[in-house]
C-alpha cells in the first residue's frame, strides 16, 4: 500500500449563521484506506462530507481531495470521486440498465465501455432478471448495492459513502462490506459514515465527530485501548456522551 | 404520465374553443306592451325573429319586470308606451324605454347595439309605410355603412379563439412541467447525486430543456391538426414560420420554468409561483381582452409577457397570413427573452451551495 494522502483536511469549518456545524476539523486519508467517519446524528458528518465532495462551500480552512482544492477545483474533484448519499439517489423511474448508462455517460465513459462494464456489473450483482425493470421496484438492499456499484462505475479514486447500509438487513450488510473490501483492495479509497459500530470495526481507521469536532482518530484497535473499551460501541458511547 | 400530458391539453382545446366565446346570444328578452296595437306587436315580433333574442314573456308592469330581472329571468326589458302606434303616425317620432341588465358591461353594450339595429330596421319599414300614406315627397335620408370583415369574414368566434387557446395549452404544459422538474429532483435527492458528477451546468439545463421542448412542439402539431379538422381554422401563413417562432417561444417558457424551479425548494412552492405568472400572463395577453383597452401601465407590463407575443404571432400567421418580416419584431423580442431566461436558468442553477 502506498502512503500518499488522497484527502487532506486542515481546519475545515462550516458555519450556518453563528452555529459551527463543522468546527475546524483536520485529518488525512491515505490511498486505498477504508476510513470510517463516525458521529451521532447532527454531529456534522454529512456537512463535512458535502464540503469534501464539492457541493458545499467551506466557511474556512483548507482541504484537498484527490489532489484538487475544494475551493477552486470542485469540478475536478467530482471527476475523481464517487458518491452514494443517505437517500437512494438513482432514478426510480429508469431501469437498472438505464441508470447505469445514464451515470456512465455523465462521467464521459464511451458507449462501448459502458456496455461491457454494465453487463459485467449486472452479472456480478445477480440482477440479470431485473436489468430492464424500473429501479423503483427493487428491494432496498438491491438498490443500495446497485447504488454503490454505480458510484464505483467510473473507477473513481475515492468513493464517499454516506450511511450506505441504513435500513438494510444483516446479510445484505455483510455482502455490502465485502463489496467495500473488494473495492479497497483494488486501490479505491473508501470514505464511509455509519451508525453501526460493528461496521466501524471493519475500517482501517476511524474518526469520531462530536458536536462538529473530531474527538478521536485512530485504528479501531488503538481507540479501544485508548478508551479502555471492549468494543467500538463503548468507545463511541464514552465519547458521544462526553 | 405521457398520455395525460397530451390528452388533457387537447381536451382543453376542444372544450374551451367551443365555450370561451364572447358572442352574446340567447338574450332573455321581456317586454311591457302598454300599447297593444298591430305596430307594437310587429316590433316585438322583430325581436322574436332575431337569432340573438329569446322573447320570453310579457310583463304587465315595470315592477313585475324589475322583479323578474332581479331573479335573473330576463336580461332586457323593453317598454312600449301607450298610444305608441298613434303617436308614431301623428308626431312621426317616439321613444322606447329599454332596461338592460349591465352587470356584464361588455355584454350590455353588445345587447344595446343589437336592440338599436332591430329598432332601426323596424324604423325604416315604418318610414316607408308612413311616407306612402302621407307626404310622398318626404324622402328618408339614410347613411348606410357596409362593413367588410377582413381575415375572419363570418365573424366566427372560434377562428379568433382557437389559435389563442392553442397558445395557452402549449404554454401551460411546458411551464408547469419545467417548473416542477428540477425542484422535484431536489425533493427526491437525485439532484444531489447529479451535483457530485462533473456534468456542466449548461449540459444539465439543455438536458432538462430538450424533452419539454419536444413535447411542446408535438403539442403544437396535434393542436394544429385539431384546429384544422374540428374547427376548420384557416392556416394562411407559413407553417414553417409558425414552427420557427414556436421553437424559440417554448425556450422562453422553459427558461422561466427552470428559473422558478431553481429558486424553490418544494414542488408546492414552484406550482404556486408558476400559477401566479400563468394567470397574469394569460389575462394580460390579449387572448380574452384587448391589450389596447388596458391602462397605459398595464400595456407597458404586457411588453414582458411572452404569451402576448405568441398570441399575436399565432393569429397573425394563421389568420392573416403574415410573413417573416411582419412578425420580425415579435421574433426578435422573443429571441432576446429566450436568451435572457435560459441564461438566468443556467446562472441560478448552483451545483455548490
Amino acid at each position: 500500500m502506498s502512503h500518499d494522502e488522497v484527502i487532506k483536511v486542515e481546519g475545515l469549518t462550516k458555519m450556518f449563521g453563528d452555529f459551527a456545524a463543522v468546527n475546524a476539523i483536520s485529518f488525512e486519508v491515505k490511498k486505498g484506506e477504508i476510513f470510517g467517519f463516525l458521529g451521532a446524528n447532527g454531529a456534522g458528518k454529512t456537512t463535512a462530507m458535502k464540503m469534501l465532495i464539492g457541493i458545499s462551500h467551506p466557511s474556512s480552512g483548507r482541504a484537498t481531495v484527490a489532489g484538487f482544492d475544494v475551493y477552486t477545483q470542485a469540478e475536478d474533484i467530482k471527476k475523481n470521486i464517487g458518491y452514494m448519499s443517505q437517500k437512494f439517489a438513482l432514478y426510480d423511474d429508469l431501469t437498472v440498465k438505464e441508470n447505469i448508462n445514464f451515470f456512465g455517460g455523465i462521467y464521459g465513459l464511451t458507449r462501448k465501455r459502458i456496455k461491457e462494464k454494465s453487463e459485467a456489473l449486472i452479472q456480478e450483482l445477480g440482477l440479470e432478471n431485473v436489468a430492464n425493470q424500473l429501479v423503483g421496484a427493487l428491494p432496498l438492499g438491491w438498490k443500495q448495492k446497485l447504488s454503490f456499484s454505480v458510484s464505483l462505475f467510473h473507477d473513481p479514486k475515492i468513493v464517499f459513502l454516506d450511511e450506505p447500509t441504513g435500513g438494510v438487513d444483516p446479510i445484505t450488510r455483510r455482502q455490502f462490506w465485502e463489496m467495500i473490501y473488494k473495492a479497497a483492495h483494488q486501490g479505491t479509497t473508501i470514505f464511509v459514515t455509519t451508525h453501526y459500530m460493528d461496521e466501524a470495526e471493519y475500517c482501517d481507521r476511524v474518526s469520531i465527530m462530536v458536536n462538529g469536532k473530531i474527538e478521536a482518530l485512530d485504528t479501531p484497535k488503538k481507540l479501544k485501548e485508548q478508551f479502555q473499551a471492549e468494543s467500538m460501541n463503548d468507545v463511541f458511547l464514552k465519547l458521544a456522551r462526553g | 404520465m405521457l398520455p395525460i400530458i397530451f390528452i388533457l391539453p387537447l381536451l382543453q382545446l376542444v372544450i374551451l374553443s367551443n365555450a370561451a366565446t364572447f358572442e352574446v346570444k340567447n338574450i332573455k328578452f321581456g317586454y311591457i306592451d302598454n300599447d297593444r296595437s298591430a305596430t307594437s306587436r310587429a316590433l316585438i315580433e322583430k325581436f322574436g325573429a332575431s337569432t340573438y333574442f329569446n322573447v320570453l314573456q310579457a310583463y304587465p308592469t315595470q315592477i313585475r319586470a324589475g322583479a323578474a330581472m332581479l331573479r335573473g329571468e330576463v336580461d332586457v326589458v323593453m317598454e312600449i308606451p301607450q298610444q305608441f302606434a298613434r303617436d308614431l303616425q301623428t308626431e312621426q317620432h317616439h321613444t322606447l324605454g329599454v332596461t338592460i341588465n349591465a352587470i356584464d358591461g361588455a355584454a350590455a353594450g353588445v345587447e344595446n347595439v343589437y336592440i338599436s339595429q332591430i329598432v332601426q330596421s323596424y324604423n325604416q319599414s315604418i318610414i316607408i309605410d308612413l311616407s306612402q300614406i302621407s307626404d310622398a315627397q318626404i324622402q328618408p335620408v339614410m347613411i348606410e355603412t357596409i362593413p367588410l370583415f377582413w381575415y375572419n369574414e363570418t365573424l366566427n368566434y372560434k377562428t379568433f379563439m382557437v389559435p389563442g387557446i392553442l397558445v395557452l395549452l402549449v404554454t401551460m404544459i411546458t411551464l408547469f412541467l419545467s417548473g416542477m422538474n428540477i425542484v422535484r429532483e431536489k425533493e427526491i435527492g437525485t439532484l444531489e447525486q447529479i451535483n457530485v458528477t462533473p456534468i456542466k451546468k449548461s449540459q444539465f439545463i439543455i438536458g432538462k430543456l430538450f424533452p419539454f421542448w419536444a413535447i411542446g412542439m408535438a403539442l403544437l402539431s396535434i393542436g394544429l391538426i385539431i384546429a384544422k379538422l374540428i374547427f376548420n381554422i384557416p392556416m394562411l401563413g407559413s407553417l414553417l414560420l409558425l414552427y420557427l417562432y414556436t421553437s424559440i417561444y417554448i425556450l422562453v417558457v422553459l427558461g422561466i420554468g427552470l428559473f422558478i424551479s431553481n429558486f424553490t425548494d418544494t414542488q408546492q412552492q414552484a406550482m404556486f409561483i408558476a400559477w401566479f405568472f400563468m394567470v397574469i400572463f394569460i389575462l394580460m395577453s390579449g387572448l380574452f381582452t384587448p391589450i389596447e383597452s388596458m391602462p397605459k401601465w398595464a400595456q407597458l407590463m404586457t411588453e414582458f409577457n411572452p404569451i402576448k407575443y405568441y398570441v399575436e404571432v399565432m393569429r397573425m400567421v394563421m389568420l392573416k397570413g403574415s410573413g417573416f418580416l411582419d412578425i420580425l419584431p415579435q421574433l426578435i423580442k422573443t429571441l432576446v427573452y429566450a436568451i435572457l431566461m435560459n441564461g438566468l436558468a443556467v446562472w441560478s442553477y448552483k451545483k455548490t451551495t
